[in-house]
């Protein structure tokens, strides 16, 4: 077998190159140019009968999966699972992952699904996608051999490649252990319930979820760890914190040579922690340690989910481009038939509409339409450059297109790839444009459009559009009182000048409940400003 | 490339069960008042269905940390048809429309929560926290329910109660009963033949003899059977007899003259809600219908609550009649007796001193509990006669029924369990 002529394979083999490469910056380690001669046409196209089979699943798989592998498109292998409607809105519920522990919100999300869908206002997403090794893809039962073979190039080939690629993914997420860890979870939640009562358990997970979007690191790099460490490792942590975090709160009256004591002044953490559930989780005084757990739980699967709240756009697109040019190159090769294509491209059409501002059906810039675009004006640059290319993209312009795009997919999140790659092409076929809107004027002012002065700017304010840290607010762990009623103080730093919502007391109760004492919210307008006192909530009754 | 197709559709698909009743328990409240709500609107005939339940958006929310309005906002929007750089747009109605993306963002529709619970869901919040008072399970009843329970090993049996562990130990003991002596004696002749060999060249005829007798122990010890019938054993199991709690329930309703149309139909919903409940909740159920004017008869099911017959009213034919069927058929050692009885009270008057004596003296000393429910506001004739019963017997409750509305609170209230407040 010649190594070159098929990359997918020849790259899976050492699978010691996904560490090196994880570390610096990937390299895209045979993708070819183009995309790879093909190897032989067929004598006729796939059949097209609207009900599939599972022997046609396979077949138009089969060719799926061949081109997806002459483009470079390098995958973990696949499991395609079949399911039903209900099924689906189970998955739905369950924030599409396959096994997750018991909760009442979940409970909600399946009602209020289950009622959109009875009711016809919704129509179930035609597949999900669970990043996992293998990946696993949802089909529906109720879907066409066409949508079939759309969903296969979407999910299996296109989100797949970019779980698999993506810088984010590699980082934060463990495909292989993921669903190991949701058993665990599940069942560890189930354990806690028998043992604590569910009226218990499902109020502590009602505080760790209020917490969850501030329960990721964003700074720092996790360690990967296998399942099977992990939970050698929780039966020493569950008795080893608490011995820490009662050396942290000792009351024994300091010897004044022996013990060091804290400085009056030093604020504990040292440095403001961004993560408040490991803070809580790690110094909590009164956890037990089931509770302790359930935070790590909670806070592990939060982080899990924090690279696909960061490449929406990237993602969404990357599948799109993918099943668009997979299944035109089946076309162009005569795999499939013009009324696989019509009935394909029409739901393609639907998911890349773009209503444009002030429409009645207009919610903001479509994800899958921008990535879409983006991935197709790369390969537009690369391969057929104007004037205007060469000058905003010198380095990219005129260059092989593969490479140049898995490069794009795989060492950027939403922010940097908008920064990156926006070209004023782009800009000017989508006219875009940029609302500056001051709460304090009275009225909205339109600070760039798509013109010459307009597309720096245009694409900063896009990319910071898209950027976590400016579209939820910015709270931090300041300070916990040691010498005196052990109160926790929570630093807000406003983006922008933009408040926080009401619910912000009501998080904080939640915040008590976990911390165990209580907590304050202050918020801090400028740099040298005095912090101002937002909101304080007093210990919880024990 | 790899690949796995698995076809999930027979697998459960009902995995969000235990988030839904984790939903429906912690929103019990709300649901089980919506629920009261409807179930006195309802036909009685469309009581047990399933039913949309609503609950205000703002007390199932999730708070998390996000902006509010204000500040300073930049975004980006596609479709720009007429505008330049450096126009002022007034600001649109409610920050919509302009700033679509923060509307869609954190503007959850403000409408409230709602959802079909099933009709099981439905008739469970209905007859929550209601029992037959003083059910007691203390005898073996003719109609026996038995449980099976294991009972050690036997000979024979199923193949699927084949005890396996045991089947094969016996075998080991039988095979070691069997070859131990032989298998000596192999040793011996074994031993001997080798000391011959030593000094002979194994053409002597000691030497044969030996090796014959070697073949022969070989093949009796190769006979024993590794396993044979005798060493099967099986799990035994025997049914025993359980106590069970027989009830009957003696449902009494008058259908005198004086019942006109709309008390009729209050009597009705109430043993309707009656029979519901009775066979939703107790398996093992007799239900005696009994109907009277001047007199009473016991009817079925079916002509109980539609048949249009009326006459005068005398309560205490009635009052005969039950007490005559619990000496005939339901012997009271056996049954944990209850009796209903609806009636709009208008008894014929010389009847209700009648009706007094027949219940203190015979009915209720025989009966678990006897409720009386009278479907009129007034006191009239019975309820006098009754009130007096009621503070010398404890099983004796008597409530008045009004309007439809009424019904079920009155129900929940005669047939709670002991401890739950209505």
């Amino acid at each position: 077998m010649n190594p070159s002529q098929y990359p997918v394979l020849a790259r899976r083999a050492g699978s010691h190159h996904g560490k090196q490469i994880a570390r610096g910056e990937r390299a895209q380690r045979g993708v070819p140019p183009d995309l790879l001669p093909a190897g032989r046409h067929p004598v006729r196209p796939l059949p097209d009968p609207s009900d599939w089979t599972f022997e046609l699943i396979e077949r138009y798989h089969a060719v799926i999966a061949a081109t997806a592998a002459r483009y470079g498109l390098d995958t973990y292998p696949n499991q395609l699972e079949v399911i039903s409607a209900e099924q689906m809105m189970d998955a739905y519920a369950s924030v599409g992952m396959p096994v997750g522990y018991r909760h009442w919100s979940y409970g909600k999300e399946f009602l209020a699904t289950e009622r959109r869908y009875r009711r016809g206002h919704m129509g179930l997403a035609y597949e999900i996608v669970i990043n996992s090794n293998p990946c696993i893809s949802y089909l529906m039962e109720e879907n066409t051999t066409a949508m079939q073979a759309l969903v296969i190039a979407h999910a299996a080939y296109g989100h797949n490649s970019f779980f698999k690629g993506n810088y984010l993914f590699g980082m934060w997420t463990d495909a292989g252990s993921i669903i190991d860890y949701l058993v665990f979870a599940r069942d560890y939640v189930a354990q806690c319930e028998e043992k604590h009562g569910q009226d218990t358990v499902e109020q502590w997970l009602d505080s760790c979820h209020a917490l969850a979007t501030l329960g990721v690191d964003r700074y720092h790099r996790p360690s990967k760890k296998t399942l099977a460490r992990e939970r050698a490792e929780r039966e020493q942590r569950e008795a080893y914190a608490q011995q820490q975090v009662n050396e942290l709160w000792r009351t024994l009256p300091a010897r004044p040579d022996k013990d060091s004591a804290v400085p009056e002044h030093e604020r504990f953490p040292k440095e403001p922690e961004e993560n408040l559930l490991y803070f809580i989780e790690k110094n909590a005084p009164l956890l037990e340690p089931w509770q302790r757990e359930i935070v790590r739980i909670v806070r592990k699967i939060a982080q899990y989910f924090y690279p696909q709240r960061q490449t929406q756009v990237m993602n969404e697109g990357w599948a799109t481009f993918w099943h668009y040019t997979l299944l035109n190159t089946l076309y162009d090769e005569g795999w499939l038939t013009d009324g696989v294509m019509i009935e394909w491209l029409s739901s393609h059409t639907n998911v890349i509409h773009q209503p444009p501002a002030g429409h009645h059906a207009y919610s903001g810039i479509n994800p899958y339409a921008l990535g879409f675009s983006m991935y197709r004006d790369i390969r537009r640059i690369c391969q057929s450059p104007t004037e205007e290319d060469r000058v905003w993209f010198p380095d990219m312009a005129g260059t092989p297109w593969l490479p140049a795009l898995h490069h794009a997919m795989q060492n950027f999140k939403d922010e940097s790839f908008i920064g990156q790659f926006l070209s004023p092409r782009l800009m000017r076929d989508m006219r875009l444009f940029a609302i500056h809107d001051d709460a304090s004027k009275p009225e909205l002012l339109v600070s760039a459009i798509h013109d010459e002065d307009g597309y720096r700017a245009l694409r900063q304010t896009l990319s910071q559009q898209y950027d976590l840290g400016a579209r939820e607010p910015n709270i931090q762990v300041w300070n916990v009182n040691l010498r005196g009623d052990r109160c926790l103080t929570l630093r807000h730093t406003p983006y922008q000048g933009r408040p926080l919502a009401e619910d912000a007391l009501e998080v904080l109760k939640h915040t008590a409940r976990l911390w165990g004492f209580g907590v304050r919210l202050e918020t801090v307008k400028g740099d040298g400003d005095a912090p101002v006192l937002l909101h304080a909530v007093p210990a919880p009754a024990a | 490339m790899a690949l796995q197709i698995i076809d999930r559709r027979l697998s459960g698909k009902n995995k969000s069960v235990g988030n839904r009743e984790r939903f429906v328990r912690r929103y019990k409240q709300q649901i089980a008042e919506a629920v009261h709500r409807a179930i006195s609107g309802r036909d009685i005939r469309h009581i047990e269905q399933a039913e949309s339940i609503t609950i205000p958006r703002k007390d199932i929310r999730e708070p998390v940390f996000h902006h509010g309005p204000g500040g300073i906002r930049d975004t980006v929007h596609p479709g720009n048809s007429e505008h330049v750089r450096g126009d002022r747009i007034a600001r649109p109605p409610g920050g919509a429309g302009g700033s679509g993306a923060q509307a869609s963002d954190n503007g959850e529709a403000e409408d409230d929560f709602s959802f079909t619970l099933t009709k099981e869901e439905f008739m469970e919040l209905f007859f929550e926290d209601l029992a037959l008072p003083r059910l007691l399970r203390t005898h073996l009843g003719h109609t026996l329910q038995y449980k099976t329970r294991r009972a050690g090993y036997s000979h024979d049996g199923t193949p699927h109660n084949l005890a396996l562990l045991r089947t094969m130990r016996g075998a080991l003991g039988r095979r070691i009963a069997l070859t131990k002596a032989p298998h000596r004696e192999l040793q011996a002749l074994q031993d001997a033949l080798d000391a011959l060999l030593a000094q002979d060249d194994g053409t002597s005829e000691a030497v044969a003899a030996l090796r014959q007798c070697i073949d022969a122990l070989t093949a009796r010890i190769r006979k024993v059977a590794f396993l044979e019938p005798l060493d099967l054993r099986f799990r035994n199991r025997t049914k025993v007899p359980v106590p069970s709690s027989q009830a009957v329930m003696f449902c009494v309703m008058d259908v005198s003259g004086s019942m006109d149309q709309a008390r009729k139909d209050l009597a009705k919903r109430f043993f309707i809600l009656l029979y519901l409940f009775l066979t939703r909740h107790y398996e093992k159920i007799d239900i005696v219908f009994i109907r009277h004017h001047t007199q009473a008869a016991e009817v079925g099911e079916d002509e109980f609550f539609h048949s249009t017959e009326s006459g005068g009213t005398v309560v205490s034919s009635a009052l005969v009649l039950l007490e005559q069927i619990i000496r005939m058929r339901y012997p009271v050692a056996d049954w944990n007796i209850y009796v209903a009885q609806a009636s709009d009270g208008d008894n014929f008057a010389s009847d209700g001193d009648n009706c007094r004596h027949l219940l203190a003296g015979s009915i209720l000393p025989l009966v678990r509990y006897f409720a009386y429910v009278q479907v009129v506001p007034d006191e009239q004739n019975l309820w006098r006669e009754y009130s007096q019963l009621a503070p010398l017997f404890s099983h004796f409750a008597m409530r008045k029924v009004s309007a439809p509305a009424d019904i079920y609170p009155v129900f929940r209230d005669l047939f709670k369990k002991e401890g739950v407040s209505a």
